[in-house]
């Protein structure tokens, strides 16, 4: 036993005191691949991996193969902090990607933002571009784009009375939030609005007492992972007629499998041109980066792309092609050179930065889509 | 009123998945006196081996029964790997080792399976019943014949049968039980076989309902817990009964006072009966142990 | 000559945070330091608690947030001064332990252990929910404590990690200190019978209820205290602070290392925090190794890893 315990500590040391190797683009990530939010980090870890490998096949970049360092954090805020720190300090990375959750990448940026280290998050959070922070960037849409994306297709639609039911997750809550306080700028009236927890297996007294609230004429579900599919399900169970919307969150293939074609039919969400790839016109400015993305990540693992990896994708895209442009691997270079970046075609969108945009989306890249016949279709 | 029906409907689907894991939490409580925390793994297993036998083209039959057995299979290994050397050990060291080997199976889970979400269609089809302005999926039928079924047999198992007396036996004292001829280490066995294979048909009945992955272990392992502490540990009609009261009391709160809170109602009310009754609502007095 | 074991405990404490960051590769290793520190706060209440009064929570994490988010709210809603919010957390813990302590550790074993679980569950819960306060789950931001600043201003330049790392290495040794006084003194004696037999405990006169309750109490000081610390150095915390694996992680910690000594449980801390770091490079099984070391300690280590070693040191010297 006692061998045992000094070989742990070996191995310890060993694993802590990893050595630093020749000329290398040593690039971080610190994602959720397990714990409450996998279904966000997993795919991004993969789409990591599998973009890493396919660069350095390619040349690398600067000439210089890429290191991906990438941890698993769990999810969890506290564990994220410590990755933050080792990749900094000790791992001595020049810029990281990362954060599946709001959470986890609120507590980092902190640190990039003291070391001067770019940092581009995965998280939707608003909070996280704004106020804009020197270091930190985004690719995903914020929870309120999806909010107002939403909120003007149902006034499109001639809807006003809608519901609400949202995860208490963070990425629900969040979402929730930026949906109440957004809803002014639109002729929509909140008339219900009730939440369940990220474990639960039914949520129809929820819908129930939605469904019996006078006047009732579209409910919106912010949720992500099996809850939204939960929701779907019941809801058709319940009968509920009006429009149901679900947000970026469930945007991949497989919400319609988990949900039911049949249950999920008419569901309206807004989505990235990932999604659509199928029916997306070939001159569309997205095609070429969508299909390489999707073609690449389905044959490599054998699963459905989601909207998650496609922005773990676009982040590692958008800082290869800054640290190219850059020609330097200067924390505030690179920096510089991801805020300038322009017209530059991810799964997501058409990315164009600025001094006081760190995310370079605007609302036109968000598709609305519509679930029929068990299969993606755009309505704008 | 049909408001309130269908609030009862999703209160004792959700309660008979409850009273599911509080029957295996019974079992393996009244043989050994440990409360298994990897109870939910169970649960997760029979989901996820069901998933993935149909996924190799085999049908739901033979699927669940695979899933079963090879369930069966893993609960009698954590007892005779982690459970049967750890005798003896105090109870903060016992929740210890079965928090262990939950976290543990997951970790094999989530290497042999994946980290997606799964889900199957259910028995009998997805086509919702109505009944009185209320609606229930059939498979929530199933899964509330299951756990009915389940504790009928584990009554008559444990009041009808030798071996399940023996059981009993066990539980009210290990030593007597042994003096008497009872092979409690046998007993012990069968107990973790048993329950592991309970947890693995909960886990194949309420993955059309619920949807399953590798972690959904342990959330359902702490309400099976709460729901056995309610009724009494170690009595199977406690459990049911604990079940479904937790299940129908997360549907009222959900439904009447606020969807946020429901999952504090279940645990202020637990902490209260236990304030009133420390045993439990039909929980035997067990000998000092701490 | 033989040392008290209390001298001995503090002075391998003091000597090893003093000696350990000369074998510090890089920066990064103060905050692996600290965390280890933090945690052992908690544990070390724990031991008072478990290891002292043999009794079991399984909801100590709830303290650990009320001591977090104390410091996250009071400096902002009441203009409090960080270092008063530490006081004010441990306060309201200390509280709210009391009220709820009583009736909850009448029960035993494993009913002790879902009541515990219930108030760690229902404190998480309010925090995560009451958004208006606490900003939900995604987490809230935390006040600089300050010190660090005044350090500077005397001419004591320290990083945020290093910082960290001396401030709650002194914290964790005022604990330490407290707690071993704890052992030693009439109190100590009276928890450590009623953890052999309640019963005989209670023939011979002892209050139970009363040190139980004081038990209690105290350790939820502790995890108050390590969750204050814990926000204070990330400038950070989410209601994850005092979820439900939080609390195992805590107990787990205290156990492993060995609950019937203070410096056991601090090992064991060091050795779940340092865990995780040494295998990232083994992540995918990370979770099954995570397992099976608990699985294997508890079977055949008993009384924990430090007692044990210790034990076959011993064996051998004599």
């Amino acid at each position: 036993m006692k061998t045992m315990f000094k070989t742990t500590a070996l191995t310890a040391v060993l694993a802590l005191g990893a050595g630093v190797a020749a000329a290398e683009i040593r690039i971080g990530a610190t994602v959720s691949e397990t714990g409450g939010a996998s279904f966000l980090g997993d795919p991004a870890a993969k789409t990591l991996r599998m973009l890493v490998e396919e660069i350095n096949a390619a040349g690398g970049v600067l000439g210089q193969p890429i290191n991906l360092i990438l941890y698993d954090d769990g999810g969890d805020p506290n564990r994220a902090r410590t990755f933050a720190s080792r990749l900094i300090e000790d791992d001595e990375v020049i810029a990281v990607v990362g954060g599946s959750t709001t959470g986890t990448s609120m507590a980092i940026i902190p640190v990039f933002e003291e070391e001067e280290i770019p940092f581009i998050s995965l998280a939707g959070g608003i909070e996280i571009v704004r106020p804009t922070k020197p270091f930190a960037f985004k690719t995903p849409h914020t929870d309120r784009m999806a909010c107002e994306k939403i909120f003007a297709d149902i006034q499109a639609r001639g809807l006003r009375r809608v519901g609400m039911i949202s995860g208490t997750d963070g990425f629900g809550a969040s979402m929730r939030a930026q949906c109440l306080d957004v809803v002014g700028d639109y002729d929509i009236e909140i008339v219900a609005d009730e939440s369940y927890g990220p474990s639960d297996a039914d949520m129809t007294p929820q819908l129930t007492n939605i469904r019996g609230t006078a006047g009732l004429e579209a409910v919106v579900n912010p949720g992500f992972g099996q809850g939204p599919a939960i929701v779907t399900r019941n809801y058709a169970q319940l009968g509920i007629e009006v429009p149901l919307y679900q947000s970026h969150g469930v945007a991949s293939d497989a919400f319609i499998q988990l949900a039911g074609a049949e249950n999920a039919e008419g569901v309206r969400l807004p989505g990235t041109a990932l999604l659509i790839a199928g029916i997306l016109a070939e001159d569309d400015p997205q095609y070429a980066v969508v299909q390489a993305y999707k073609t690449a990540f389905e044959a490599e693992f054998g699963q459905p792309v989601s909207t998650f990896g496609g922005y773990a994708h676009d982040a590692l895209r958008i800082l290869v092609d800054a640290i190219e442009r850059a020609g330097s691997t200067e924390g505030v270079a690179i920096r510089d050179a991801i805020r300038a970046t322009e017209n530059f075609a991810g799964t997501t969108g058409i990315v164009t930065m600025g001094e006081d945009d760190h995310l370079g989306l605007d609302l036109a890249a968000f598709r609305m889509l519509e679930i029929r016949d068990g299969g993606w279709s755009q309505i704008d | 009123m049909a408001d309130l029906l269908q609030f009862l409907v999703s209160g004792i689907t959700v309660g008979a998945v409850y009273a599911l894991l509080a029957l295996g939490f019974t079992i393996i409580f009244n043989a050994s006196d440990v409360v298994n925390f990897a109870q939910g793994e169970f649960v997760m297993l029979g989901g996820m081996i069901t998933v993935f036998a149909l996924a190799a083209g085999l049908p739901l039959g033979l699927a669940a029964l695979i899933a079963i057995v090879l369930t069966a299979g893993i609960g009698v290994l954590l007892n005779k790997l982690a459970i049967e050397p750890a005798r003896g050990a105090p109870v903060v060291s016992l929740i210890i080792i079965t928090i262990g080997a939950s976290i543990f199976i997951q970790g094999v889970a989530q290497i042999v399976f994946d980290k997606q979400i799964h889900r199957y269609p259910g028995i009998s089809g997805d086509a919702p019943l109505r009944f009185a302005g209320a609606t229930i999926l059939p498979q929530s039928l199933w899964v509330i014949f299951g756990a009915t079924a389940v504790f009928v047999a584990l009554w008559l198992f444990f009041t009808r049968t030798l071996t399940g007396r023996a059981v009993l036996a066990t539980a009210n004292n290990r030593l007597a039980a042994a003096l008497v001829g009872i092979n409690t280490r046998y007993i012990m066995t069968l107990s973790f076989g048993l329950s592991a294979a309970i947890g693995a048909l909960a886990g194949l009945l309420i993955t059309p309902i619920t949807l399953t992955s590798y972690d959904v272990g342990i959330p359902l392992a702490l309400k099976g817990f709460a729901a056995a502490m309610l009724g009494g540990l170690g009595n199977p009609f406690g459990a049911l009964v604990g079940g479904l009261l937790l299940g129908v009391l997360e549907a009222l709160t959900a439904g009447y006072i606020s969807s946020q809170y429901k999952d504090a109602v279940a645990f202020i009310v637990i902490i209260g009966v236990l304030f009133v009754m420390p045993q439990g609502l039909f929980g035997r007095k067990s000998t000092e142990r701490v | 000559m033989r040392l008290s074991p209390k001298l001995v405990s503090l002075s391998v404490l003091a000597l090893l945070a003093l000696v350990a960051p000369m074998f510090f590769p890089s920066g990064f290793y103060y905050r692996i330091g600290a965390l280890i520190f933090i945690n052992g706060l908690a544990v070390t209440g724990l031991v008072i608690l478990i290891g002292y009064a043999g009794q079991i929570s399984l909801g100590h994490a709830g303290f650990a947030g009320i001591g977090a988010y104390a410091c996250a709210l009071a400096p902002v809603h009441l203009g409090l001064p960080p270092a008063l919010a530490v006081v004010l957390g441990a306060a309201l813990s200390a509280g709210l332990a009391w009220v709820v302590g009583r009736p909850i550790l009448k029960l035993q074993g494993y009913y002790l252990a879902v009541a515990t679980l219930g108030l760690g569950i229902l404190i998480s819960m309010v925090l995560t929910n009451e958004s208006q306060w606490t900003r939900g789950p995604d987490g809230i931001s935390v006040p600089d404590l300050g010190l660090r600043g005044v350090l500077a201003d005397m001419g004591w330049r320290l990083t945020a990690g290093q910082f960290w790392y001396w401030f709650s290495a002194l914290v964790l040794f005022i604990g330490a200190w407290l707690a071993l006084n704890l052992h030693d003194s009439p109190t100590g004696r009276a928890l450590r019978a009623l953890h052999g037999s309640e019963v005989a405990a209670r023939t011979v006169g002892v209050d139970v209820a009363r040190l139980k309750l004081n038990a209690f109490v105290i350790s939820a000081v502790y995890a108050s205290v390590s969750g204050s610390l814990l926000a204070m150095m990330n400038r950070f915390v989410t209601p994850e602070i005092a979820g439900f694996m939080h609390s195992v992680e805590m107990v787990v910690m205290a156990v492993l290392g060995g609950v019937g000594s203070v410096l056991g449980a601090i090992f064991g801390a060091a050795i779940l925090t340092a865990l995780p770091q040494a295998l990232t490079m083994f992540h995918e099984y990370e979770k099954l190794l995570l397992g099976a070391v608990m699985i294997l300690v508890m079977i055949f280590l008993r009384e924990g890893l430090l007692p044990s070693i210790l034990r076959r040191f011993r064996g051998k010297e004599e």
